[in-house]
């Protein structure tokens, strides 16, 4: 194609540059790792403990119903923390970016507040609201309609510890919300608005959207904090997986094994969530300038076939080919 | 359709429009022709309160832009109002501005079915016609990134006519595309003006002024050097600044 004789230039053979100073880092990495892992392994293997050494004993507790309860209470407190977050994070951006000077400094101050004091120490603070209100009283002035709720009652431990970590996760979120927001160029919320689209819509419709490509990836990485995060509610005596590893722990002095066991918990829960956010972010990303990314098993046989070949051309983006199928009108 | 008297516009110290008058009447074409930052966008983001104008009168169809009078003091509008009026004015931006996140046909439905209401039969079925009328029928379902930059364009012009507006705003339409690509959309725009539809075009494509258009208006400096004829001034301009002008772009 590119030559009008028919003759193709014949294709570089060239000897690669070699990286010796690779094989030798991985292999003063690899000693280092192999000392750190044989050692915890042996002091475990030496631990005494009822079920005979250390690791039957974290065969033994891997799959004890009680951590499994725990595991549940830590996701349901993972799903419904971030579902606040989320929420309340979206609308405090947009409040955030509002002409009305109040919406912005309400937004403003909670951000300020709920990110500059610590998760432990709003956790406590629901947990302890009693000491300030010992009932909450909501109603009508000057009739007879009151509802009376006893603070400790209305905030179980799980509530405290969910007002806790989603109040405080919200004032992150809105923050990558806003930066989702900011990242839409106004070029679009002009051509909307010249539509006569209104503000409303002109945010549901055309800048969250696109806003989308930029908020998912930090929310994964958010999401998959607040799973490790939501231990802390065991300060407010949350039966989630760390408080049950602790209760168990206590009981049998497995200190050692029960905090394995707990680490493999949370890892597990963990490398599920970033292989969905692997998987999400791909999907969101689909048709931006740099095409899809491929998966690591992709990658791999990738590897594995073009060992020494040059790498293969990045897939066409081809804006001009009839991409679409043909319409099925006329 | 437009009426202007002395508008006057300042970003912060810099006066952009120093007291424009001028008139539109409807289903004429009018071009607007000058240098850059001669404030001629401006002028036409003020028609339909993109911008805020901040002196002198400017009003579509006999209702003042963004304010309302009554006895003679000047009520801003609420944000409803603002829309409702924009939403009768058609415009069509530099860069398209499509929004990238729906089809072709998703950008010429959005707004009528959101902004006034319509049923989506009716919004896809004007929508097809539209999108047959700029000659994408068969770009349909196709999402911006997959058309070309004159494509790209012709759908926004139809994103425009889909609010059936009486009045329709080109700023620079064809300045972003590729010199090959111009003649299809400044087509479209013809076919339009043929068809009866007010417009105000700021443009550098003088050959489609002294066709197209019924009056050419040259701006310098945020005022207006001189208005007329589009053959007089282009063939014979009267003012050195417009011949210096049009000296460099013919």
């Amino acid at each position: 194609m590119a030559n009008a004789v028919g003759l193709r230039p014949e294709a570089i053979k060239a000897v690669p540059v070699r990286h010796p100073g690779r094989w030798v880092a991985a292999i003063v990495v690899g000693a280092i790792a192999a000392y750190i892992f044989y050692t915890v392994v042996t002091a475990i293997q030496n631990d005494h403990t009822a079920q005979g050494s250390g690791w039957a004993a974290v065969g033994h507790y891997l799959f004890n119903t009680l951590i499994f309860k725990g595991i549940l209470v830590t996701l349901e407190l993972t799903v419904l923390a971030m579902a606040v977050g989320i929420v309340l994070g979206v609308i405090l951006a947009v409040m955030r970016l509002s002409p009305n000077p109040v919406m912005s400094w309400v937004s403003w101050l909670y951000i300020w507040f709920f990110r500059g004091t610590p998760v432990l120490v709003q956790i406590f603070f629901w947990f302890n609201l009693n000491l300030v209100l010992k009932s909450i009283d909501i109603g009508i002035p000057f009739t007879s309609f009151w509802l009376h709720a006893n603070t400790n009652s209305l905030i179980p431990p799980f509530m405290a510890a969910l007002l806790g970590l989603g109040f405080n996760e919200a004032a992150y979120m809105a923050e990558i919300v806003r930066a989702g927001i900011i990242s839409v160029e106004h070029g679009q919320t002009e051509a909307a608005q010249a539509l006569g689209m209104n503000r409303g819509l002109v945010m549901r419709r055309i800048v969250l959207p696109q806003a989308m490509r930029v908020i998912i990836p930090p929310t994964g990485n958010e999401t998959i904090s607040m799973l490790k995060t939501t231990s802390l509610a065991f300060t407010a005596s949350v039966t989630e997986l760390f408080t049950r590893q602790q209760q168990i722990a206590t009981a049998t002095y497995d200190v050692l094994e029960l905090l394995i066991v707990a680490s493999i918990w949370y890892l597990v829960m963990t490398s599920i969530l970033t292989v969905g956010q692997f998987y999400i972010e791909r999907h969101f990303g689909r048709g931006s300038s740099r095409g899809t990314t491929a998966t690591p098993f992709q990658r791999f046989r990738r590897m594995l076939f073009t060992f020494h070949a040059p790498p293969p051309a990045p897939p066409e983006l081809a804006p001009a080919a009839p991409a679409v199928p043909r319409s099925e009108h006329r | 359709m437009v009426k202007a008297e002395a508008v006057q516009k300042s970003f912060g110290r810099l006066e952009v429009l120093k007291g424009i008058d001028l008139e539109v009447s409807p289903k004429e074409v009018l071009c607007l022709i000058g240098p850059s930052g001669s404030g001629k966008s401006t002028f036409l983001r003020c028609i339909n309160h993109l911008e805020k104008i901040d002196g002198g009168r400017l009003s579509v169809d006999g209702e003042l832009v963004g304010y309302q009078q009554r006895g003679d003091k000047l009520y801003e509008l609420r944000d409803a109002e603002v829309c409702r009026k924009r939403s009768e004015i058609g415009m069509v931006f530099q860069h398209f501005n499509l929004f990238p996140h729906m089809t072709a046909l998703e950008n010429l439905t959005e707004a009528p079915i959101r902004v006034k209401k319509e049923s989506r039969t009716v919004a896809v079925e004007r929508g097809r016609k539209l999108l047959e009328r700029v000659g994408l029928g068969e770009k349909v379902n196709a999402y911006p990134r997959q058309l070309s930059g004159g494509q790209q364009q012709r759908v926004a012009i139809a994103r425009a006519l889909a609010m059936e507006p009486k009045l329709m705003l080109f700023d620079e339409p064809t300045s972003a595309l590729d010199p090959e690509l111009v003649g299809e959309v400044l087509d479209v725009m013809r076919g339009l003006a043929e068809d009866g539809m007010t417009m105000v075009v700021v443009t550098h494509e003088m050959g489609f002024a002294r066709e197209v258009s019924d009056n050419l208006v040259f701006m310098d400096g945020g005022v207006i050097v001189e208005a007329g004829k589009p053959r007089e001034i282009l063939s014979s301009p009267q003012h050195e600044r417009t011949r210096a002008f049009l000296s460099k772009v013919l």
